[in-house]
């Protein structure tokens, strides 16, 4: 089994790509289970959400403490909440920022992946100038960072499950997975894909 | 079609494959998306039902009580101060003799102000004669619901499908949906035995004196009764269309088992695995999963249990002053059986406290390591608190 943490915030469409993800995962033969933070939700507030997948059927259904990966929606949320918490050694951090993050005691043991979700969902014309929605975009770079679930499988859970635009949430989607920046460790790491 | 959902959803989809013909509710967290996804299927003609917007559920029963008594299918869904407000009218619904189903999403009572899970809302309402079924997994919630119309209608008995907060009604996960024309032929369209009828008039409900109120009050329990016989015979339908099957317990590994953990709703997933790491310890450990609560199943629990040495109940609810609630049904299933096992109760998880695998783990290690349960309910995972009400005498 492998366990999920998505931290983003009230607005971004955090909840929603833990249920794509499970979406794309389960076409992609899967056994899977996603939730939100058992919680009250703002907008802006930091928010989290969390995805199991399995081959088989997953029993456990309690909280998730201990994520194999997370993936930040939000590069302010990177240094505001204790995005590391309870995640194991050589997980990958999935963030979204335009620039790679200053040295960082806390990263050391992990791997970072970084893509510019903001101006890819900016760019197709996601959500408005001061709120975009980068949810589709860091799905595509999900699956490049993870090698699962295979775009297709992404791209047809988009296609089925996002209302508005979906087109354009597939081309950010793609575009993300062309773009994502893969490191071996924290600043001063070699760039591995 | 198998298609991954939300708990809350799965339950609006049985309530729509049911074709219910009214619906009345009042918004509460956390049932919300049973009842907004209902109100979209009523929008877009989905589902062609009557939709009752209310301005509390105490009304939302009301509604209901007059439009099933004109012979129709409905439907609601509450949790916690919700279900808690309804409560007059629940005794009028079952004394009513009236097939309502409700959804009740497990929520804590406030206050202190809680929206997590806790059994204590509908365990409080086990004495005004709605079936109770708990549910474990959203495929689960599906199938009861569908299940639940069918054996309210049969023994003409309100039904309460139980779903615990966010655990079930906000997970996702792959259930299935299954075709329309099945579960036509598994629920026909409901064939009320008596109706408000302007063709046939007559009165319901009016003044019962004592003697003949207590045989109708014998016939709420005569009918309670049979649901348990029933519910079997349902289940074996169900099963042979749609080739799934439960029954009001499940038990899991308990032939050989000197310790037995019994528990109910989601707790139970959980606690399969923990069974399982324990057996391949080489721990002789079984698990009873109890869905069926009202009617209490006791000769089957008594069955399953009797031969055991140790029975852990595990309570994600409490009865102030007792303990917790399924351990004393459990207790007054077995007091009457020879050499009846130990009952161990341990309260967890209220307010949505998580309920882990090392919290499962140290309620069967505690259960071993005693010898004799001490206390009505042990309290699992206390924190000392300071500043606590003082009162004389503690």
């Amino acid at each position: 089994m492998l366990q999920f943490r998505f931290h983003g915030r009230g607005g971004q469409g955090t909840v929603v790509a833990t249920i794509l993800l499970a979406k794309a995962f389960f076409k992609a033969g899967y056994y899977v289970q996603s939730f939100p933070l058992f919680g009250v939700e703002r907008r802006g507030a930091p928010v989290e959400a969390y995805l199991r997948i399995d081959r088989e059927k997953i029993w456990i259904r309690t909280n998730l403490y201990n994520p194999d990966h997370v993936v930040v929606l939000d590069k302010t949320l990177f240094f505001s909440t204790n995005v590391t918490r309870g995640l194991k050694k050589g997980g990958w951090i999935l963030l979204n920022s335009d620039s790679f993050p200053a040295a960082n005691d806390a990263l050391s043991g992990y791997n970072l992946a970084i893509v510019d979700a903001t101006r890819i969902a900016l760019k197709h014309g996601l959500g408005t100038r001061t709120h975009p929605i980068v949810n589709t975009a860091m799905l595509g770079a999900f699956s490049k960072v993870h090698g699962v679930p295979p775009m297709d499988a992404i791209v047809g859970a988009i296609y089925e499950e996002v209302a508005l635009r979906p087109e354009a949430n597939m081309q950010a989607a793609r575009e993300a997975y062309e773009s994502v920046r893969l490191f071996d460790g924290p600043a001063g790491a070699k760039e591995v894909g | 079609m198998k298609t991954v959902m939300e708990g809350s959803h799965a339950v609006a989809e049985a309530v729509k494959l049911a074709r219910v013909q009214v619906i009345s509710a009042y918004p509460i967290t956390p049932q919300t998306h049973i009842v907004e996804r209902l109100s979209e299927y009523c929008a877009d003609g989905s589902l062609d039902a009557k939709f009752l917007r209310v301005e509390s559920e105490h009304s939302a029963m009301a509604a209901l009580i007059g439009a099933s008594s004109t012979g129709v299918r409905t439907f609601t869904a509450t949790s916690s101060q919700g279900l808690a407000l309804m409560h007059e009218l629940l005794h009028w619904a079952s004394g009513a003799r009236l097939p309502i189903v409700m959804a009740e999403v497990n929520r804590a009572m406030a206050p202190g102000w809680n929206i997590w899970t806790d059994q204590t809302d509908s365990l409080s309402q086990r004495d005004t004669g709605w079936i109770q079924i708990y549910c474990e997994d959203g495929q689960e919630a599906l199938d009861r619901t569908l299940q639940a119309f069918r054996l309210a209608e049969s023994v003409n008995l309100p039904a309460m499908v139980i779903l615990d907060a966010f655990f079930l009604s906000h997970t996702y996960e792959p259930v299935d949906i299954p075709d329309q024309a099945k579960v036509d032929e598994f629920l026909p369209p409901y064939e009320p035995k008596f109706l408000l009828d302007p063709g046939n008039p007559c009165a319901f409900n009016q003044l019962a004196p004592p003697d003949v109120y207590m045989e109708m009050r014998f016939s709420i329990q005569t009918a309670m009764q049979s649901a348990i016989g029933v519910l079997e015979e349902i289940q074996n339908d169900f099963s042979e269309i749609f080739e799934r099957s439960y029954g009001s317990i499940e038990p899991v590994e308990c032939d050989d088992a000197d310790i037995i953990l019994v528990t109910s709703g989601t707790v139970t997933s959980t606690c399969k695995e923990v069974i399982e790491k324990l057996r391949s310890a080489g721990e002789k450990v079984g698990l009873l999963k109890i869905s069926l609560f009202r009617p209490f199943p006791g000769e089957a629990v008594r069955k399953v249990l009797s031969r055991t040495r140790k029975v852990a109940v595990v309570d994600r609810n409490c009865s102030f002053g007792s303990g917790g609630i399924f351990a004393q049904e459990i207790r007054s299933a077995l007091c009457n059986v020879p050499d009846h096992p130990l009952v161990y109760g341990y309260v967890a998880g209220l307010g949505g406290r998580d309920i882990t695998p090392e919290l499962l783990e140290d309620i069967y290690w505690q259960t071993k390591n005693t010898d004799f349960p001490e206390l009505d309910s042990f309290w699992m995972g206390i924190r000392e608190v300071k500043d606590g009400i003082i009162c004389s005498g503690s």
